[in-house]
């Protein structure tokens, strides 16, 4: 049984006696809230500090910064185009492959497995999410690239008939687009995976107890009541993922193969906007810094960009849970 | 009215009844489904099963005292040049303890920055802010700011940081200003997150005992969400500790053991991306990458008994 407070004594209370922890509150309200405005803090000094560091280069190559994709730093022609194309085509091949597995292992965890077996999935789930993307990375380039390149040219052959599929996928050295993206995708799935969990963790039982009461069989209940629920969070968890999949800079470094170029074919190497910097911040200086910085400061602006289209994306769902509730 | 939540138990199956009464189509396409569940399950749990038995069987034979307690080698490489081309190779003595020292001593000072700050900011965000505009302003950078990639937490802290002051730049200080930058917002969210689970009737109870609002917060609303709140902690300590990219150019290189916070550093991370591509430096690398895993995983397994120890007292007050 819920009691509900008289709305004027809740009133009351919420107002303290000038003595009585009323300070004491202040204070406290004062200390998380300066807690909280660091996040805004620390957001402001990244854009200032790196696009401050990054300037030399903005200024000296001007637009074709952005619009070239030559990037040579011994004649001092900085275009970001390659990695740019590069971070989105792995991010992209990633979440393509993640975001399925990941929904479909969070489903089966919280609608179908039995509750020992979910504890001991999640267990396994929640220790594999923490394995370090640099451990992925090691692994990717001692044990898969030479067993990746076997496959992908196989492939290759099977395909080179077929018109598109042809130009998508070519020859390969083991270290490609695919290759990144392919880890990636393997190293964001418990992310997403325990962030969905979460998520479907909050449908109301009796909702889905009230599908299935009805004749609802278990993918009609997970349709109907279970997925519509979830939705928002759903995308929450897959932008976590392919944020972190944009950002990603050890693993991709170690699997890429450091050839910045824009090509269709996805078993070709490549080059990513983290991994370059990465690569060369340290042995840097001058206009090549900037210009590596200023890299950097794409990559803050992309994911920001990303993040408030997938917030955006959030809220829509969440009105429509709402109205259809 | 129990303080913590559970999750809800999973209704009896009834698959005994959809044989009798449910069409073959919406049969078929419920097995389809279930099946499709179960093998992503697969998917998933081969790959990374596979990382893990290569990690532990070709990092396994690196575990000995020597790399607890010696340096770094520095003559990996010209030892394994030398056995290339049939000279006597010199013997290697394979340390690590000054990488496990520091990545132990960044993560530390990491955690020690971060997570006060992101407990305290989701407790502004859920008992202050609510739903009123700042909060969720403030939210929504939170999640812009878990989005942010942590290789740029390392540039931001180069360039605040490192160029600053120059060549005493580099150190552990800094490291751990990157990982607590990458730290906060996730504290800050999966904290927010336990706070909003605890149950406004405990809030309501204690305001009508007339305690103030932050003594509620102190005494009952955290105590009640702590488990979930370290749980979600310590997984960012681990995620901390296992990152690379904010330590590539914030803490320096050394392979002897340096112990103050300040001055150049090493970390397990960086040992295993600067070895992999050193001639010779590859059982180096699975050996640091075993040492990291393990750290990581006994950091979450800890977490994880922390967080049912807490959540049976928090039952139990209720």
């Amino acid at each position: 049984m819920t009691i509900t407070p008289d709305p004027a004594v809740a009133a009351g209370l919420q107002q303290d006696g000038p003595g009585r922890g009323g300070r004491a509150d202040r204070a406290f309200r004062l200390l998380a809230w300066s807690a909280g405005v660091l996040v805004l803090v620390v957001l402001a000094g990244i854009a200032i500090s790196t696009t401050q560091k990054a300037w030399p280069a903005f200024s000296s190559a001007g637009l074709d910064y952005f619009t070239t994709s030559t990037w040579d730093p011994n004649k001092g022609q900085f275009g970001i185009l390659a990695f740019v194309y590069g971070t989105l085509v792995i991010s992209a091949i990633a979440v393509v492959i993640a975001v399925p597995v990941s929904i479909a292992i969070a489903l089966y965890v919280t609608e179908l497995a039995h509750r020992r077996v979910a504890g001991i999935i999640n267990t396994i789930m929640d220790v594999l999410a923490a394995v370090p993307s640099v451990v992925f990375g090691l692994w990717g380039f001692l044990v898969l690239r030479p067993i990746l390149q076997d496959w992908f040219n196989s492939f290759a052959d099977a395909v080179s008939g077929i018109p598109v599929l042809r130009t998508l996928f070519g020859p390969s050295t083991g270290s490609s687009f695919m290759s990144a993206g392919l880890i990636l995708s393997i190293m964001i799935i418990p992310i997403i995976t325990s962030i969905s969990r979460e998520v479907l963790r909050t449908v109301p039982a009796n909702d889905r107890n009230g599908a299935l009461a009805l004749g609802a069989t278990r993918w009609e209940a997970i349709r109907s009541v279970v997925l519509p629920h979830s939705t928002g969070g759903l995308v929450g968890a897959s932008m976590l993922g392919l944020g972190r999949a944009m950002g990603e800079t050890i693993l991709v470094a170690l699997v890429i193969g450091a050839s910045p170029q824009i090509v269709a074919n996805l078993f070709a190497q490549g080059e990513a906007m983290p991994s370059v910097i990465a690569r060369n911040l340290n042995e840097s200086s001058g206009t090549y810094q900037a210009a590596l910085i200023g890299l950097g400061v794409c990559l803050f602006v992309l994911t920001i960009l990303v993040n408030i289209v997938a917030r955006r994306a959030v809220g829509v769902f969440e009105r429509r849970s709402r109205g259809a509730a | 009215m129990t303080a913590t939540l559970s999750p809800p138990a999973p209704a009896p199956s009834h698959s005994s009844v959809l044989t009798r009464t449910v069409s073959t189509r919406r049969r078929v396409v419920d097995k389809v489904a279930s099946t499709l569940m179960t093998l992503s399950l697969l998917v998933a749990a081969i790959p990374l099963a596979w990382v893990l038995y290569v990690v532990v069987s070709k990092g396994a034979s690196m575990i000995s005292v020597d790399w607890f307690t010696k340096n770094i080698p520095t003559n990996v490489s010209s030892s394994a040049l030398a056995e290339k081309f049939g000279a006597e190779p010199e013997p290697v003595i394979y340390g690590m303890w000054p990488a496990i020292y520091g990545t132990l001593l960044i993560t530390f000072m990491a955690s020690v920055i971060a997570i006060p700050l992101g407990i305290l900011g989701a407790v502004y965000l859920n008992e202050y802010g609510k739903n009123g505009r700042f909060a969720r302003v403030l939210r929504f950078f939170t999640d812009v700011m878990v989005g942010v990639p942590s290789v740029v937490m390392g540039i931001f802290i180069y360039t605040a940081w490192v160029i600053r002051f120059g060549a005493e730049g580099r150190s552990a200080i800094a490291g751990a200003l990157a990982l607590a930058c990458l730290m906060l917002p996730i504290v800050v969210r999966s904290t927010e997150e336990m706070l909003r689970l605890v149950p406004d009737d405990l809030r309501a109870a204690s305001a009508a005992l007339g305690v103030p609002t932050w003594r509620t917060v102190t005494k009952v609303v955290l105590p009640a969400a702590i488990g979930g709140i370290t749980s979600g902690a310590m997984l960012a300590v681990a995620r901390a500790a296992g990152e690379t990219a904010p330590l590539l150019f914030t803490i320096g290189a050394v392979s002897e053991i340096h112990y103050p916070p300040t001055g150049q550093n090493t970390a397990l991370s960086t040992q295993i991306f600067s070895n992999i591509t050193q001639p010779g430096g590859a059982p180096i690398a699975w050996g640091a990458a075993l040492t990291l895993i393990v750290l990581v995983v006994v950091l979450t397994l800890v977490a994880r008994f922390i967080a049912g120890r807490f959540a049976i007292h928090a039952n139990a007050a209720s």
